[in-house]
């Protein structure tokens, strides 16, 4: 089985994000990026397939600016055994980035998809649900444990009262969760291997997509800053303070 | 406590920009390497070195090796640290390939070398201390013995070590005692060594100890002392583990610093005698481990560096958390984090600055290294290896006693509080002090820096290193930018008092040997300061050229250029103090008779 992963390059999680004076966005010139990290915890989640012989190919695909390279060279070292670079300035909305993948997985027909749950950019989380619904395929969302079961994957999910398990047909589309696993340091010589393989080149237009924005941002600002707390003397003053300053009860 | 994180981008900006990685990557034989992948590799191994061996550094001081009946045990974490370490493939990084190694050139390795020492210096020494053990076998050993032992040790699977110092025998190792019988194919070694870095431990089933002993009848002094491969246990012919060879460990060190490392008294042959294996020729021992004493040298410099970058890190965290006073400058407002004193600003960039001038100048030799072992055209060889081997004793001494002081600065930044163990800053310290005395004390490395390096080869290699300085100067006279300008403005007299001490070397070596040794450690620290300059001379030359250009990283390139002016102005001036020390100040060192003190 062919497990198709992708993954997004987004600001390091370290970095502290800062909104850009004219407020269109995040500052990103500068910065450290790094790959998503629910998508590295979803391409670690198809390499232990893989060694488990479940798996018999990593294809990871990214769609991004020609750095995303970078992304999917470390894609490589974690264990995919070639990428696919879709190259686009645009940014990366679900829907395009949907189209996108749909369209690599009618070409290269993988038995299963895993994507992480969201990307810590936008934290849209919608890309996994729009990619089943434009292929027709079934989706096992923010999975934290996954059982390949011949024709089936079996899929713990952590929902609002506890875990739930799905069974949904292969292939099909799953997105990985905070604990599904936890992603093993990169060894040396598989930063070598890495340079040697496959990571080839397309651009939407190869796959009839057009990524022009479909959504439209208004302005980004930072939070509040947190004022500091005060002491309050006893339960009737807090109540209070709760009513006519904090307005919430 | 906060974690060590590798200092990523100056490493780049040190091994690509300064050091100039692309032209080392295309030497002969490193067909692999290139900006991207030494990227790659320094930020996987920063990952390695803040998820696993820096957590590991604090509890690792604290509870400190253990012995008990023959059996050493390193601190709880240590042995599951290093199994990881070996299955990420780290040993091999720059060993060569054809026994499992990757051949990377020395100027990546030594970059993850300063990663992994900035993370936990007490681990990073049995690694240390096997690619030592690599080198010698590597170079000197027969091809059997190189089939046998190294494939292991570059995999990590073993680790080795270096058995030179006896009791009687430290810095002056003609004094060696130990013993070595030959007995059919092999030899039968007698002995106590001492100071045995990771001599016994419990990472590995195996651990390979190269000694230097004495055969029967060997001529007195350094010409009688040959070197031994004396594996703990002996390797039967299909490679796995045979009998228990007559090596132990009788006690470990308790010390100042490292105490995570054990430092082992071991003893050879206390029953029929360890099995060893001569490695080359008889008599040929300390030669050969003086082909390997300067990249050994280079690394304990680069540990140095490490340390010194930890205690940065630490102390910049602090006076940014920790809140006192008010700003000097305003009457009232609210108190301020330390950081905005300009006293602690002070010390924060006499650390940072001289960190960075450390970390250029060693990557810089490092380079040297490299193109002294690769490149395809003899004179470019030899130039580079004059190069190397003159920055050497530098590196090791300048480096190495830098960090204790910066350690020491590191501490005073958290004042009471880091004088209490609890902040960690105390551990830098201790942990920084042995730097200036192992692999050869900073007086050893003065007097080599002297005798074989300048004054031996009549300034050969010293006139063409300060060369390139003055080239660097007149580059800087012509620049009108108000930094460079300030910079050109210490930099002429710091390299001026350079020329003018190793002139006075260079003529007093042969006619007064004893006063030219009298001013050895301030000459070592002269072109510790005067080459440490001229790099960040370079450093600010090259990123003036990135910001007049508009290119990226705007904010990295304007600290890099403060960052030198304050070298220039804080750290340069010292050139003119240390030349008049050696140029006038050997007479009353050896004015006052021993036996008056």
């Amino acid at each position: 089985m062919k497990i198709l992963v992708a993954v997004k390059r987004v600001v390091d999680y370290n970095v502290k994000v800062r909104v850009r004076a004219d407020g269109s966005g995040v500052e990103t010139a500068d910065v450290k990026m790094s790959m998503n990290p629910f998508d590295e915890i979803a391409l670690e989640e198809a390499v232990r397939l893989k060694e488990a012989g479940t798996a018999t190919e990593i294809l990871a695909v990214s769609i991004g600016p020609a750095a995303a390279q970078e992304t999917l060279r470390t894609a490589l070292a974690r264990g995919a055994d070639r990428a696919v670079l879709v190259e686009s300035d645009l940014p990366a909305e679900p829907l395009g980035v949907a189209k996108v993948l749909a369209a690599l997985v009618r070409k290269e027909a993988p038995g299963l998809v895993i994507l992480g749950k969201q990307a810590i950019d936008d934290d849209s989380n919608q890309t996994g649900q729009m990619l089943a619904a434009l292929l027709g395929w079934p989706q096992a969302t923010f999975a934290s444990k996954v059982v390949i079961d011949g024709a089936v994957a079996r899929v713990t999910r952590e929902i609002d009262g506890g875990l739930e398990t799905l069974e949904v047909n292969l292939p099909a589309i799953i997105t990985a969760d905070l604990r599904l696993n936890e992603p093993r340091y990169i060894t040396l010589p598989n930063i070598m291997k890495a340079k040697k393989k496959p990571l080839d080149q397309h651009k939407p237009e190869d796959f009839g997509v057009d990524l022009t924005p479909r959504l439209r941002t208004l302005r980004v600002e930072a939070p509040a800053q947190r004022s500091g707390g005060v002491l309050v003397k006893d339960v009737a003053e807090l109540v209070t303070k709760l009513k006519t300053e904090a307005k919430v009860i | 406590m906060a974690e060590y994180v590798a200092p990523l981008r100056d490493l780049r900006f040190a091994i690509n920009e300064l050091a100039d990685l692309s032209g080392v990557a295309a030497l002969p034989g490193f067909g692999e390497a290139n900006a991207e992948l030494a990227e790659a590799i320094l930020e996987e191994a920063g990952k390695f070195a803040t998820g696993v061996l820096s957590p590991l550094n604090w509890p690792g001081d604290q509870a400190g090796a253990r012995f008990d009946a023959g059996v050493v045990s390193t601190p709880a974490g240590f042995s599951t640290a290093y199994q990881q370490f070996v299955e990420g493939g780290w040993p091999a990084l720059g060993a060569e390939p054809e026994h499992g190694g990757q051949g990377l050139p020395h100027l990546i390795s030594a970059a993850v070398s300063e990663i992994w020492n900035g993370a936990n210096l007490s681990f990073a020494l049995c690694p240390m201390l096997t690619t030592a053990a690599v080198n010698a076998i590597a170079r000197h050993g027969n091809e059997q013995q190189q089939a046998c032992y190294l494939p292991k040790l570059i995999s990590g699977e073993w680790t080795g070590t270096m058995n030179l110092t006896e009791p009687q025998a430290g810095s002056d190792l003609s004094a060696v005692r130990a013993r070595a019988v030959p007995e059919g194919d092999h030899f039968r070694v007698h002995g106590t060594k001492i100071f045995i870095t990771y001599g016994e431990h419990d990472f590995v089933p195996n651990i390979v100890h190269l000694v230097l002993a004495r055969t029967p009848g060997a001529p007195e002094g350094v010409k009688g002392i040959s070197l031994f491969i004396v594996p703990k246990f002996l390797v039967n012919a299909d490679g796995s583990l045979g009998e228990r060879n007559d090596v132990r460990c009788v006690s470990i060190e308790h010390k100042l610093g490292i105490h995570a490392s054990p430092t082992c008294v071991m003893s050879f042959g206390d029953g029929a005698g360890a099995v060893g294996y001569l490695v080359g020729e008889e008599n040929r021992g300390l030669a050969y481990m003086f082909t390997m004493m300067n990249l050994a040298r280079i690394e304990v410099g680069v540990e140095g560096l490490a340390i010194a970058e930890r205690a940065y890190q630490r102390a910049l965290a602090f006076a940014r958390d920790r809140v006192q006073g008010r700003d000097i400058g305003a009457r009232q407002g609210d108190r301020v984090a330390i950081i905005h004193h300009p006293d602690v600003r002070r010390m924060l960039l006499t650390m940072k600055a001289q960190v960075e001038a450390m970390r250029a100048l060693s990557s810089v030799a490092v380079a040297a290294l490299d193109h002294a072992q690769h490149n395809p055209d003899t004179e470019q060889r030899q130039y580079y290896q004059g190069v190397f081997d003159l920055l050497t004793p530098v590196i090791k001494g300048w480096c190495t006693e830098q960090s204790v002081e910066i350690a020491s600065l590191g501490i005073q930044i958290h004042g009471g509080m880091g004088f209490v163990e609890e902040t960690g800053a105390a551990q830098y310290l201790r942990d920084a002090r042995i730097t200036p005395i192992y692999e050869g004390t900073t007086g050893i490395q003065a007097n080599d820096l002297v005798g074989r390096k300048v004054a031996l080869e009549k300034g050969l290699t010293a006139r063409q290193l300060l060369t390139q300085m003055a080239a660097v100067e007149r580059e800087l006279a012509a620049a009108s930018d108000a930094d460079l300008v300030a910079i050109a403005g210490e930099f002429a007299p710091a390299l001026a008092s350079l020329v003018a001490a190793t002139e006075w070397v260079l003529a007093i070596y042969g006619a007064d040997v004893r006063a030219a040794s009298a001013g050895a450690v301030p000459y070592l620290k002269l072109w510790g300061v005067v080459a440490g300059g001229w790099q960040m001379a370079r450093a600010a030359l090259i990123s003036h050229r990135h910001l007049e250009g508009g290119g990226v990283e705007r904010d990295f390139y304007r600290t890099k250029l403060a960052t030198a002016r304050f070298y220039a102005e804080h750290i340069l001036p010292q050139a003119q103090a240390l030349e008049r020390v050696i140029c006038k100040g050997s007479a009353s060192v050896l004015s006052l008779a021993a036996e008056r003190f």
